[in-house]
């Protein structure tokens, strides 16, 4: 089986016109990106607004509980709702990104609340002591903290989308979930079984460039790093969780906000 | 990073090696032998399945409860998949019966149909299958395979039969399900026939091929026969010069160590009760009342007294 | 609505499908991640093989991994031992990190005071470390039940019957209403889940409830 399956991946036909890999992977990214960045122009003001000024949690409730609704149902119900009202063939990729978004908002504005609500009190303090009025304290001081687990909602969300993308091929969507819905149809598991580990690659390499952001964006002050070692009190202090465990790096402490998906 | 790096690859290492374990067998191909039926071959029971549309589960309910109704205990496996998906579900004993289509089933299995005589399609089918699998009596029942396209499209393009449609195929795109895109009578044949390559394909399934026609973002369709919506919604059926979608007669297909003399008089007296306008009834009850195909089937049979 | 009232019986079976793949796995993934969580913690350097190893995990999306277990297990791709394994791997990605940190959690003087009182190793682990950590993975497990609900419904493209066959038959014969049964059904058994659970460490957790 495992030949079938190298043949299929290494047979040049598969690698050329508009069914192949590369237009694949390229649609792939397209509908998953458009839809991650209009789920952070929507996600990450929102939860600025909210950490910031702690007021409307119940947005970030509301987003959360979101995650309990079956994806492939969130899918079908707004293609057919939205089916009459569009005539070509977007029918289907604008529900697609509707619900890749709508599933994209949660785990970013979780993060990004949680990030901005995390920030150390006397940062901010030191920030107002220095002069700097609401919107500097933002930019310069907030938004930084706040980034480790601003970018753990992103990526969380990442996987969300490549995963959801993958399922609404299922509504006639390109992509490498193209390769699961038509192999499934005619029962032809070499192909199956190709897009699962083409799908499966893009989203361990989506998720390891992320990491590879997350560490590098991250201020190297908040890394624990250059830590005050005299009396052992760690620079971010807690997670909205506020647990207790040993002061981690922000980043790999972040990671414990990311949840499992579809 | 370089810790994680190394950690990840050895996962991965790790995951490959356990793959290599399960490598060898084809998880969808049929298992070896006699499969798992012959164990209940001395207590006489029977699977039916059907496809992954109304019309194959509704005369697989039928089939089922004409058999049920001879004593004989009957499971059903409906909405199994496409034909390569039960086909497989057949040689490996899964199920035991199944609806099918002469001209379609011919056509899957050899490549080509030779004419629009149901007798010659029905011979010639007996003479292709393997020897594990028999039919029994067809039905004068057609449902065939068929390329659609709404009015406002014909009379956009003067449009008459599929032949008509190539020389517009820039602006064309086609509805079908999935397997559409490699089967024979599908993209393959209609392009070795006829010439013709759409610009788009879109691979839906069920009712959204319909709506995806009636809402305009197909401009022809794969829409079977019987399908209720053709003539609900003024759809036009073109013409198929080349014989590429045949005659399909309903017929059941079953598996040859199953045969007994008491099932195949059950479902010849069904073959015999359908005609194509019942089928059409049928599954308009399914599809548009949204009844259950297994209320529907035993209207049927009771209605027939066969069950 | 009297759509659903003819057929409770098959909604229910569904139901019924349902929670079993996604509640089997559940209670299979969190045994086998507490040990796994105690090694981590206890030896840091495996921390990290752990940590990463289930990080791959739960990376790859579901409908590709329900794809691919036949590959491992050697299974036909409609068994249904694909989404039980499939799910359990999924809980388990999750309840490693969450069991470790849950009993990194314990507070040092607390462990401190236990080690005094003569609690030695297992006894330690189970009386004490143990019960402190449930909050803690009581919580990172109802995340994990709603989500393992949802992913569920996705083995419905494959052909396993649950709640999610709703879903693709409602969308095949554009019928709304199963659709909506789907959807309701799925975050139903969401609720339910996540308030078992909630129940759960609620009742093992009596110093909890003491009144502040």
């Amino acid at each position: 089986m495992l030949n079938s399956i190298g043949g299929w991946l290494t047979d040049p036909a598969h690698w050329t016109g508009p069914n192949g890999i590369p237009q694949r992977v390229l649609e792939h990214l397209i509908y998953s990106g458009i839809s991650l960045v209009i789920a952070a122009l929507i996600a990450i003001p929102l939860g600025v607004i909210v950490g910031h000024s702690g007021r409307a949690k119940w947005t970030v409730s509301l987003a959360n509980s979101l995650r309990a609704v079956p994806s492939l149902g969130l899918l079908f119900a707004v293609a057919l709702w939205l089916g009459p009202k569009i005539a070509s063939s977007l029918a289907y990729v604008i529900p697609s990104v509707i619900v890749l978004v709508l599933l994209a908002v949660p785990p970013i504005l979780s993060g990004t609340y949680a990030g901005i609500q995390g920030v150390d009190p006397a940062a901010r303090d030191a920030a107002k002591g220095m002069g700097m009025r609401g919107g500097e304290v933002l930019r310069k001081v907030e938004l930084p903290c706040a980034l480790p687990l601003l970018l753990s909602g992103v990526r969380s969300a990442t996987l969300q989308v490549i995963a959801t993308a993958t399922i609404a091929a299922s509504i006639s969507l390109g992509g490498l979930g193209r390769y699961l819905i038509d192999g499934l149809s005619v029962s032809d598991y070499a192909e199956m079984a190709s897009g699962a580990i083409l799908v499966a690659a893009l989203a361990l390499v989506m998720d390891g460039i992320l990491s590879i952001v997350q560490r590098t964006a991250v201020s190297p002050g908040l890394t624990g790093k250059f830590r005050n070692t005299g009396d052992n009190r760690p620079v971010v202090t807690t997670t909205a969780r506020g647990d207790a465990s040993d002061p981690a790096s922000p980043t790999d402490r972040a990671d414990d906000q990311r949840e499992a998906l579809v | 990073m370089k810790r994680t790096i190394l950690m990840t690859g050895a996962a991965a290492v790790a995951a490959l090696a356990l793959a290599a374990c399960g490598a060898n067998n084809n998880p969808t191909a049929p298992a070896g032998g006699g499969g798992g039926s012959t164990a209940s071959a001395a207590g006489g029971s029977i699977t039916v399945g059907s496809a992954d549309f109304s019309e194959s589960q509704v005369l697989g309910e039928i089939y089922a409860g004409a058999i049920k109704a001879k004593g004989i205990t009957v499971t059903t496996k409906p909405n199994i998949g496409s034909r390569d998906v039960y086909i497989k579900a057949l040689q490996d004993g899964s199920i035991d019966i199944v609806p099918e289509y002469t001209g379609s089933l011919l056509t899957f299995l050899k490549g080509t149909a030779p004419s629009q005589d149901p007798d010659a399609v029905y011979t010639a089918l007996k003479a292709t299958l393997p020897p594990t699998l028999v039919v029994l009596d067809k039905s004068t029942a057609q449902d065939k395979n068929s390329i659609v396209v709404t009015k406002d499209t014909q009379s956009k393009y003067s449009l008459k039969s599929i032949a008509d449609l190539t020389a517009h195929q820039a602006d064309i795109t086609v509805a079908a399900p999935p397997e559409f895109q490699t089967r024979q009578q599908g993209l393959v044949g209609l392009k070795s026939e006829y010439g013709f390559t759409p610009a788009n394909f879109l691979p839906l399934k069920g009712a959204a091929v319909v709506n995806a026609l009636t809402n305009g973002q197909a401009q022809a369709a794969n829409i079977f026969s019987t399908d209720p919506s053709i003539s609900a919604n003024g759809f036009v059926t073109l013409e198929d010069p080349k014989l590429l979608f045949g005659s399909d007669n309903v017929v059941p297909l079953m598996r040859k160590d199953k045969v007994n003399d008491t099932i195949t008089a059950a479902l010849n007296a069904v073959s015999a009760k359908i005609d194509t306008a019942t089928l059409t009834d049928l599954v308009k009850q399914v599809d548009v009342d949204k009844k259950d195909a297994s209320a529907v089937a035993k209207d049927f049979l009771s209605k027939n007294g066969l069950g | 609505m009297t759509w659903v009232a003819d057929h409770i019986g098959d909604i229910l079976w569904y139901a019924g499908q349902h929670t079993l793949l996604a509640g089997i796995p559940l209670i299979i993934g969190l045994i086998i991640a507490l040990p796994l969580g105690w090694v981590a913690r206890r030896y840091s350097k495996l921390y990290g093989f752990l940590i990463a190893g289930s990080g791959l995990l739960y990376t790859i999306p579901s409908l590709a991994l329900f794809i691919l277990m036949p590959l491992i297990l050697g299974t036909r791709i409609l068994d249904t031992l694909n989404v039980y394994v499939a799910m359990t791997l999924y809980t388990l990605a999750l309840r490693v990190r969450t069991v470790a940190d849950g009993l990194g959690a314990v507070p040092d003087s607390t462990r401190q005071a236990a080690v005094a009182m003569g609690f030695t190793g297992m006894r330690r682990l189970l009386k004490v470390d143990l019960p402190l950590a449930v909050p803690v993975i009581a919580a990172g497990l109802r995340a994990a039940a709603v989500s393992n609900v949802s992913i569920v419904s996705v083995a419905s493209l494959v052909g396993f019957p649950q709640l999610g066959y709703y879903l693709t038959d409602g969308y095949q014969r554009t019928f709304p209403t199963e659709i909506i049964v789907g959807i309701v059904g799925c975050v139903l058994l969401a609720l339910i889940f996540d308030t078992v659970i909630r129940a759960g460490a609620w009742a093992i957790t009596p110093w909890q409830r003491v009144a502040r």
